[in-house]
Order: C-alpha cells, then structure tokens, then sequence
C-alpha cells in the first residue's frame, strides 16, 4: 500500500513506543533485583546480587521450585503424548464431530482461567481426591495439551502424507514408518511444543490456587509474598529468576520450530 | 522371513486397512482425559451452583436451590461487580484493538523484512514473560512512592494518584492482555495479500478507503479471536485486582476466590463461574451475530 511518508514515520513512532510500553515494567523489575537497598527505588546506589543468595538459600522457595519443576515436567509428559496424539487424530481422520473436539481442546483457555480451576476444585471436593502434586498436575496438563496440539498440528499441515503412504508401500511396519519417517518430520515441532508447555505450567498460577490445597508452587509462593508485602528483594530476585527460566524454554522453541505455534491461544 | 516379523507387518496391514481403528486408538486417549477431567469437572460445577452451604458446619447440602443465583440478582453488590467486571473487560479490549491494529499493521505490512522478524522476536518476551512479574512490576511502578510518581516529582510535573484505583487496573489489564490482541491481529494482517492492497490503490482508493474496506473486514476475525483472550482474561483474573486494585476494584474473579477459598463456600462460588461463562458465551453470541466468525 502506497503510504506518505509521514504515516510511516507516525506508525513506526507509535510501534517504538508500544515495545517501549511492553519492555519498560520488565527492565524496571530486572534492575531493582540488583540494587543492594530494601526500599525499591531508582537510582540504585549499590549494585549487588545479594538477594539473588538470599533467595537461593530460602527453604520455602527452594520447595516451592522444586514443586514447580516437577509439577510442570509431568504435566509436559501428559501434554505431550495426548497433544501429539489428538493432532494426529484430527488431522488424519475424518470423523463426525471432529470441529467438537477442537473446540473442546481450546476451552481450557478459551474460558476464564478461574472456571477451569473452580470446575476441577469442585470434581476433586466431590469425588474426595485430597490436594496434592498430582492434583497439581492434572491442572496443568489440562491446559497444556492445547500448547502441544497447536505446535503438531501446525506442522502436520504443512507435511505430505504421501511420504507416510509410500513408506508403508515400501513394506515398513507402522512401527518403522513412525520411527523413521514420522517422527523426524515432527520432532523439532513436538519438542517446542513441550518447552512451550512447560513454560506455561510453570508460570501458572490460576489454575494453580484452586488445586493446589495448601502447598505452594513457586508463582504461589510469589503471589503470597507480594500480598504480605514481606521479603520484597528477595521477590525481586525470585521474579527475575522465574523470568529467566520461562523465557530459556520460550527462546529455544522459537529457534527450532521457526516461531509457528508462538502466537496468543497457546499462551494462556 | 522372521515370524515376528510378519505378525508385525500383518498388524500393521491390518491397521492400515482399518481407518476407524487407527482413529479410534489415536483418538480415545486424550478424548477420554478431557471427558473424564474437564468435561465432568465442569459438569460439577455447574451442578454445585445448584446446592448450597449448610452456615454453622460449612458442609455443602446436596439439595436442588436456586438461592446462590437468586443472592447473585437480587443483592446489588453483586450486580455491581458483574457490571464493574464487564465494563472493564470491553475498555481493556477496546484499547488493546486501537494500540494493536496500527502496530500489527506497521510490523507485517510496512516494516521491512529484518526489522518485522526483530520486532517480532521482541515480542516473545512480554508474550511469555511471568504474569506475576508483570504486576509486580507494576506495583513498583504505579505505588505512591513508586518509580512514576518519583518520575513526575524529579521532573516538577503534576503527581499522579492512581494506585489502587480502577484507572490503574484499565492501565495494567492493557499492558498484560494486549500481547494476546497483537498476536492474532499481526496474523490476520499476514494473510491479507500486497496484490489486494495494490489492486485497491489501483482502482483509486486512497489510504483509508482501503484501510476500511479492504483491510478491516479481513482483519476482523483476528480482532474478535484477540478479543476472546482479552475478555475472558478480564473476567478470570483475581490477581491483579487484589494486588492492583483497591477498595472499589472487586470483580467476579475475586468474588468466586474469596467465596471458594476464603469463605468455604463452593456451590456459591460456582454460581458466580456460571455467570462468567455466561458472559463469555452471551460475548461469543454477539461476536457471531455481528458476522465475525464468517471468515474464521
């Protein structure tokens, strides 16, 4: 489209200042995590990365973490194989009801997070499944199987199936075939997929508060000292260690899978 | 050839030549886990909303009434809270659609090549960011000895008062949700073709003619998919408005928390997560009625 140069200028202005916007909360959280003073104020006088040890060195974070880590690699697992297995489903077979079940996989974030959570509090109160990882788990995977069925699917739209057809002509078992022709068409799309879900659940904190009963996952643990407005620095250091962590994940799909599958529905 | 062998390829022509099985193996797994978890939880939920709290044990009665709903339409708190709610969820989703139609527009139709691919990896790290850091950060910022107020004071302007009020849950419900409005908008951009832009120009339309009637219809199923996120997002959201908001700033998502986990009372709580989804669906109703989902 031809524009004048003055829209340019103004739309390029305007997109400098909505990164700026989205950016500035960021660096302003990263920088008080390392000033030295328990008061959050700019300018930081003394640079450190005390609290950094401090935070380390806590038990209840220590715990919340590795909650959180475990939580989130055995929702991952669970995400992984059903995510993979519905996007085959659907995109191999046509059946009745099949716009149903995509529908169904979005629901978990297409409605309020707080539904979801609320619905799953509510079936584990009745069938009297006391709180525990596990409950933490189901949570998670729940919602992460749409992480994983976004990233497969994607790639299988954009993969021949004739490939799958000409290696069972060529006498290969369904077992070879998926091993040796399948499997390398998909890998990088399912591995992204899984970072993606992991990210997810270990960020998650929704869901989070209503399975969880009375153990605290890191984002809990965040959640309850910004509440207290107790060990402020040591949250800082925490937030910025949670940054970290999510975004590793987040920059490695983006490499390998070349960004399909990053966009808004899978990240909620 | 090895016996194994031939059971295995017997299998799998077996297999092959039935396409209901391969399906119903493939399908039956993660179908059964959303029937059996999250179909069925829902599904007790929404009969929980349908019982009710026993006020001296605190045991839920297993007793059909419609008090839960009826306390929700007839105590004015509570329609204060929905109107507050919703409200909130159509201002944030009308300013992250004006904030992200012209930058989605700038990054996938006038950015060149190297620039829209930097933009666009910028923009993964807000997207997947932690949401509690996000509003934290945010406290930091808004708070009265924050870093804007002592922005405004270094540079003798006026000192703005907005933390825990309503503006600063609309400012920090824009920032969190309008990653969510750019990334569907920024692909519904990508799929309109240059060559429609230029056929446009052609026939003597000028900029805003084609904005308006070419563009926009075409971008408008990513508008409405960004603007689910953002108004379910709204409407879910507890967290913010207990750290952000104040006195004034209580929405359905803090009314189900303080009902289901400070108060005890389930089947109350999930009266309220009806309403919610309620709302979602009335939003979807209208979404569609308006021709949105046409060119989905």
């Amino acid at each position: 489209m031809r524009l004048s140069l003055l829209t340019r200028a103004a739309l390029a202005a305007l997109a400098l200042c909505v990164v700026v916007f989205l950016f500035a909360p960021l660096a302003v959280i990263i920088l008080f995590a390392f000033g030295k003073s328990n008061v959050q104020t700019f300018p930081i006088h003394h640079w450190t990365t005390y609290w950094f040890g401090v935070a380390w060195h806590d038990p209840a974070v220590r715990s919340a973490l590795w909650l959180s880590i475990k939580a989130g690699v055995a929702a991952t697992a669970i995400a992984l194989v059903l995510g993979t297995l519905v996007a085959f489903g659907i995109h191999r077979f046509k059946f009745f009801g099949r716009d149903s079940v995509s529908l169904l996989l979005v629901l978990p974030i297409a409605l309020p997070g707080i539904v979801t959570g609320l619905a799953l509090q509510s079936a584990f109160n009745l069938s009297g499944v006391p709180f525990s990882i596990y409950t933490i788990i189901i949570g998670h995977a729940t919602f992460c199987i749409v992480v994983v069925f976004n990233n497969v699917i994607a790639r299988l739209r954009r993969t021949s199936l004739s490939l799958i057809e000409a290696s069972a002509d060529l006498g290969a078992t369904p077992l070879q075939t998926f091993r040796l022709v399948t499997m390398p068409m998909l890998s990088t799309a399912i591995v992204a997929g899984a970072l993606l879900a992991f990210a997810l659940s270990f960020d998650e904190v929704i869901v989070t508060t209503f399975t969880a009963g009375a153990q605290n996952t890191l984002p809990l643990w965040i959640f309850g000292a910004i509440r207290l407005g107790q060990q402020l620095p040591e949250v800082n250091a925490v937030v910025v260690g949670v940054i970290l962590l999510t975004l590793i994940p987040i920059v490695v799909a983006a490499r390998i899978s070349s960004g399909e599958g990053l966009g808004g529905a899978g990240r909620l | 050839m090895p016996v194994k062998e031939g059971i295995r390829q017997r299998t799998g022509a077996a297999l092959w030549r039935r396409p209901w099985l391969r399906g119903a193996l493939t399908l039956s797994p993660p179908l059964l886990w959303f029937l059996v978890i999250y179909l069925s939880s829902l599904v007790v939920m929404l009969i929980t909303a349908f019982f009710s709290v026993d006020s001296l044990t605190g045991n839920v009665i297993y007793q059909w009434t419609w008090s839960n709903f009826s306390q929700i339409f007839t105590q004015s708190v509570y329609g204060s809270i929905i109107l507050r709610t919703v409200l909130m969820a159509v201002l944030v989703t009308i300013t992250d659609a004006l904030i992200a139609l012209p930058f989605a527009f700038y990054l996938a139709k006038v950015a060149g090549r190297r620039w829209r691919h930097l933009l666009l990896s910028l923009l993964l790290m807000p997207l997947w960011a932690s949401y509690l850091a996000k509003v934290y950060a945010w406290i930091n910022i808004l708070s009265n000895k924050g870093v804007l107020p002592d922005l405004e004071s270094h540079l003798h302007l006026p000192i703005t008062h907005i933390a825990f009020t309503n503006i600063a849950m609309w400012i920090v419900f824009s920032y969190l949700w309008l990653p969510f409005m750019i990334v569907p908008i920024y692909g519904a951009f990508e799929r309109v073709p240059n060559s429609l832009l230029e056929a446009s120009s052609d026939l003597g339309a000028g900029s805003w003619q084609t904005f308006r009637w070419v563009i926009l219809p075409m971008v408008l199923p990513g508008i409405v998919a960004g603007s689910i996120f953002t108004f379910s997002l709204t409407l879910g959201d507890f967290i913010t408005p207990l750290l952000i908001g104040g006195s004034s700033s209580t929405f359905i998502g803090n009314a189900i928390y303080d009902s289901a986990i400070n108060g005890g009372n389930l089947p109350f709580a999930a009266a309220l997560a009806f309403v919610s989804i309620a709302i979602m669906a009335i939003y979807l109703l209208l979404a569609k009625l308006a021709g949105a989902f046409e060119a989905l």
